[in-house]
């Protein structure tokens, strides 16, 4: 049953092959037998899944019409706020915080009748690219233990990966669903910013920030997405728009379709033999009718500094509500106020979002905030305007995903920068705001590859039916690693 | 050489909307503690804010009411600082694209002049919680600080004006003219005593000619009476510390109404660097002219229109239109009466005399008045009409205070009608003239000139035999009439 996929599995519960109960215990006793190999989840909340699964079953049985995810099993990345659950986002900070409300996105998952079947693992406060940096330690990539997931959204990626659950809500600041997707080998969406409401979803930055699923294959994805996305008038950066069926457009063809291929995407750095499998992969599009057309992205190589002081700026802020007064973790015998803050944030947070609080701090700090702050918006105008150019001449921009593939764990350790630029790929079009996606698209020594996909404003659908149609030509989305069975 | 005084205000004013100014909660004053608390006021981890229409509708009000620019985009930005009663470790302001550009109020002094107040800019920003201290106390029995965020989130204008204020006395009708005019808005219910204004005061001293001294700061004064003390301690304090050779600091004070002093909080060494930037949580807000358009058409009536209103429609004088105009509720009540009694000038008398006293003596406001507009209305028509005279007014008045109903039931209950009989009268002034015959030979001796002196003494008599009922006025007029026979 674990090797279905999510729209397998609807359609294995439509038909009454298995029941979700059955469904939901063969998945719990997955994650109980696996899990401590890869830490995948944080917490499992298998009382409540069987609760929802019988629920399902119920529903289903008394012939009610039912959403296709009804009794589907999927996890929460720990960054979605979840009534009564724990909700960590994998820190010592919030290992305390149950919260009284969900996440618009939880709550739309509640409402489909999905089965949940607990929160997964995840880099502190979504900061880091390779899930070293969670409070409940290192997430194993099912590929090679050896080697990091990727991050943010490690712990979804690899539960997704090792047929823990067949999909995952995630969340993607400046790569958090896409690294982790090609470096685990499976599908991942970053939607556009504005489409998956931000209620409940903990802040990192909130500019970038945006919510979005991981499953085996694009059609799954689709089926995430109609959950997903929704108006939400309790974010006020959420848009007004019309939610698509992101199904419907999977199976049209790709004639005639304009494949942008920026020359900035395979320069220095980035793996040769990442540099082939996507160059294969370009090869299978015009096999399937698209047009490769060569475009210039002139200011990527400003990403990821204008990236590394929006970033940390906005999270400088936004993680300043954790200072132990009402909720989290509040150090003890505070001697005084300021020792109540001092310790309770020292004691706390990891290095890497300590690191990332001074870095914003000191970029917004009088005297330095024209040099840093502004100049980055600047920037980021810049790297916007060069996108907008680019989507009058072409209707999708293809690439790598992340210049590696999986690395060792400790491997960059001592070089913050060395783990920053491995998001260098995907770091821009959170700047824009756009969506982007990462499809399995080959392997560089036995480990995964993955091909970026980056689509216009709200053009999802033209995406997901970019990523299905190559998914019907290639089979690197239904390979799973050796251990897996 | 004497020296100059230059004062600038900021004003903090807790506008008069139902929820607070990024969630549904709801403002009111004076619930138990944190139970107008939601999870965004608490700044759980995940929650967002969405800013209220209405508070962008009552800050807009106010800047058409004193002639200022409306941004036409309007950004929220992150003020940050560590303190307990700001839950998210950032205030939500506004900075470099504020609601209200820059503007003026015209303020008149004691002496009848008048003068220009600019206005800087004024700006929406929520307002912080408050920190309870000692109202707590653990097992070994030691003080505690509680949080009480019922007030974190309540949307305030901080308006802000430019040092053009040169003394106590223009800085108070600065003061109160903003607080005019926000009543008169309706945008603020005005309570200064439950913090609905609150006023933090600039101050620094030169010599006439020379640029700006050193400023500091008086925070969070909350009376006029505070502000006009507070101004003319720090005045004098900067004053002899110049004066002594000494220079002035850059700080933030704090004043005890009670105490009469003042003490340095912090200084300039010691602040913030808050490191402002937009807030990403809210997109900016831009304002289209149909929405300033609509408000400016449907604003209320402003204290200065209303001032030239009282002279001209009410013929009162400028003092008495500024004391009776220049308040929203003391104008309503002013109105409400008058048209009762059909007689302003009247009626502004008994307003600004016997009942202004007793609000005074008992220290309360217009607003507070147990007396109703209508009851006292009703008691200038009977004054009017003769039913009482001015002095059994004032008994009505003092039953109406006391709360024994409407003056026509007091006057009944009473027996306080005035004798406006002629027949009755007539009688009464014939058996005084019939009892003081030596007092009737000496009018009839005296001078023409000397006459009118003389009548005090039958109109006293007059009066004592009605026990004060009879109509003065009829009493004199008959009077002089029966003497006037008897020449």
């Amino acid at each position: 049953m674990h090797n279905k996929t999510l729209a397998e599995l609807s359609a294995g519960l439509a038909s009454g092959e298995f029941s979700s109960v059955e469904l939901t215990r063969h998945f719990l006793a997955r994650i109980a037998k696996l899990d401590s190999v890869y830490n995948s989840f944080i917490t499992v909340t298998a009382d409540q899944a069987l609760k929802t699964a019988a629920a399902a079953d119920a529903k289903r049985s008394a012939g009610n019409s039912v959403h296709p995810l009804c009794g589907v099993p999927i996890a929460h990345k720990d960054i979605f706020c979840t009534e009564g659950v724990r909700t960590s986002c994998a820190s010592k900070m919030l290992d305390n915080f149950v919260p009284p409300y969900n996440a618009t996105v939880v709550e739309n998952f509640i409402r489909a009748g999905a089965v949940v079947l607990g929160k997964t693992n995840m880099d502190e406060f979504a900061m880091g690219s390779s899930n070293e940096t969670s409070w409940y330690g290192p997430v194993k990539n099912p590929w090679d233990i050896n080697t990091v997931p990727g991050g943010s959204s490690g712990g979804s990626a690899a539960a997704i990966a090792a047929r823990l659950t067949p999909a995952a809500t995630a969340t993607d600041t400046g790569g958090s669903i896409r690294q982790p997707a090609a470096l685990c080998g499976i599908s991942g969406l970053k939607p556009t910013y504005g489409r998956v409401s931000r209620w409940g979803m903990i802040a990192f930055a909130s500019s970038l920030d945006q919510g979005g699923p991981l499953a085996r294959t694009a059609e799954d994805l689709a089926l995430m997405m109609n959950v997903m996305a929704s108006f939400d008038s309790k974010d006020s950066t959420c848009l007004d728009l019309d939610v698509p069926d992101y199904s419907a457009g999977l199976t049209n063809s790709l004639k005639g379709l304009r494949i942008g291929v920026p020359k900035e995407y395979f320069g220095e750095g980035l793996n040769p033999g990442t540099a082939s499998a996507v160059a294969e992969a370009l090869r299978e599009y015009e096999k399937l009718g698209a047009t490769l057309i060569d475009i210039s992205l002139p200011h990527s190589g400003l990403s990821v500094p204008a990236y590394y002081v929006i970033a940390p700026a906005e999270a400088s802020a936004n993680l300043s509500r954790f200072d132990g007064v009402r909720y989290g973790y509040r150090c003890e015998d505070p001697k005084d106020l300021n020792d109540l803050y001092m310790r309770s944030r020292a004691e706390g947070f990891g290095d890497e979002v300590k690191r990332r609080i001074l870095v914003g701090a000191y970029c917004l700090s009088a005297g330095y905030y024209d040099a840093y702050y502004n100049k980055a918006q600047q920037v980021r105008r810049l790297i916007k305007q060069d996108f907008v150019s680019a989507f009058e001449e072409v209707d999708l921009i293809l690439g790598p995903t992340c210049p590696n593939p999986a690395f060792e764990f400790g491997a960059k350790g001592d070089n913050p920068v060395a783990m920053y630029l491995e998001d260098i790929y995907t770091i821009s079009t959170n700047l824009a705001g756009l969506p982007g996606m990462s499809i399995p698209c080959g392997f560089v020594d036995n480990k995964p590859v993955g091909l970026q996909i980056v689509g216009n404003y709200f053009d999802e659908v033209r995406m997901l039916n970019a990523a299905h149609q190559y998914q019907q030509v290639t089979d690197w989305h239904n390979r799973a690693p050796k251990e897996i069975v | 050489m004497s020296w100059e005084t230059v004062i600038g205000l900021e004003v903090h004013v807790q506008l008069a909307t139902r929820s607070k100014i990024f969630s549904g909660s709801s403002t009111a004053f004076g619930a138990e503690p944190n139970t107008q608390a939601s999870a965004v006021d608490l700044a759980m981890p995940g929650t967002l804010p969405v800013a209220n229409e209405q508070a962008f509708r009552y800050a807009i009000m106010f800047g058409l009411a004193v002639n200022a620019e409306i941004g036409k985009t309007s950004v929220f930005e992150r003020k940050n600082y560590f303190y307990p009663d700001l839950p998210k470790g950032y205030q939500t302001t506004q900075l470099e694209k504020p609601i209200v550009g820059p503007g003026w109020v015209d303020i008149q002094r004691k002496d009848d002049s008048h003068k220009k107040v600019r206005i800087h800019h004024a700006h929406l920003e929520e307002d912080a919680g408050k920190s309870l201290h000692d109202t707590f106390f653990d097992t070994s029995g030691r003080g505690m600080s509680g949080i009480d965020l019922n007030r974190a989130g309540t949307p305030l204008i901080e308006i802000v004006s430019e040092p053009d204020m040169s003394s106590a006395e223009e800085a108070v009708a600065f003061a109160k003219k903003l607080h005019s005019i926000v009543t008169s808005l309706g945008i603020c219910d005005g309570n200064m005593s439950q913090g609905s204004m609150r006023f933090d005061v600039n101050i620094s001293v030169r010599k006439p000619g020379q640029p700006l001294g050193t400023r500091t700061e008086t925070k969070n004064l909350n009376s006029f009476k505070f502000m006009e003390e507070a101004i003319a301690l720090e005045v004098e304090r900067q004053i002899d510390i110049l004066e002594d050779g000494g220079n002035i600091i850059q700080e933030t004070r704090l004043y005890n109404g009670d105490t009469k002093t003042a003490r340095s909080m912090r200084s300039k060494e010691e602040a913030n660097d808050y490191r402002y930037f937009p807030c990403p949580d809210l997109l900016p807000v831009v304002i289209d002219d149909d929405t300033i358009d609509q408000l400016r058409r449907n604003l209320p009536e402003l204290p200065d229109a209303r001032h030239n209103r009282f002279m001209t429609d009410y013929g009162l004088s400028d003092y008495d239109a500024a004391v009776l105009g220049d308040e929203a509720q003391m104008a309503h009540y002013f109105e409400a009466a008058a048209k009762v009694s059909s007689d302003a000038k009247l009626t502004a008398n008994w307003i600004m005399g016997e009942l202004s006293a007793r609000l005074n003596s008992s220290d309360l406001d217009i607003g507070q008045c147990p007396v109703s507009a209508d009851y006292l209305g009703r008691m200038v028509l009977r004054i009017k009409d003769g039913t009482i005279s001015t002095k059994m007014a004032k008994d009505v008045l003092q039953a109406m205070w006391d709360g024994e109903g409407d003056p026509d039931t007091i006057i009944d209950k009473r027996g306080l009608k005035q004798v406006s009989d002629s027949g009755a009268i007539e009688a009464l002034v014939a058996e005084v003239i019939a009892s003081s015959p030596a007092q009737v030979d000496n009018y009839r001796s005296a001078d023409d000139s000397k006459r009118p002196k003389m009548l005090g003494y039958f109109v006293g008599q007059i009066m004592k035999a009605s026990k004060g009922q009879a109509n003065p006025q009829q009493v004199n007029e008959i009077l002089l009439k029966k003497l006037d026979e008897l020449l």
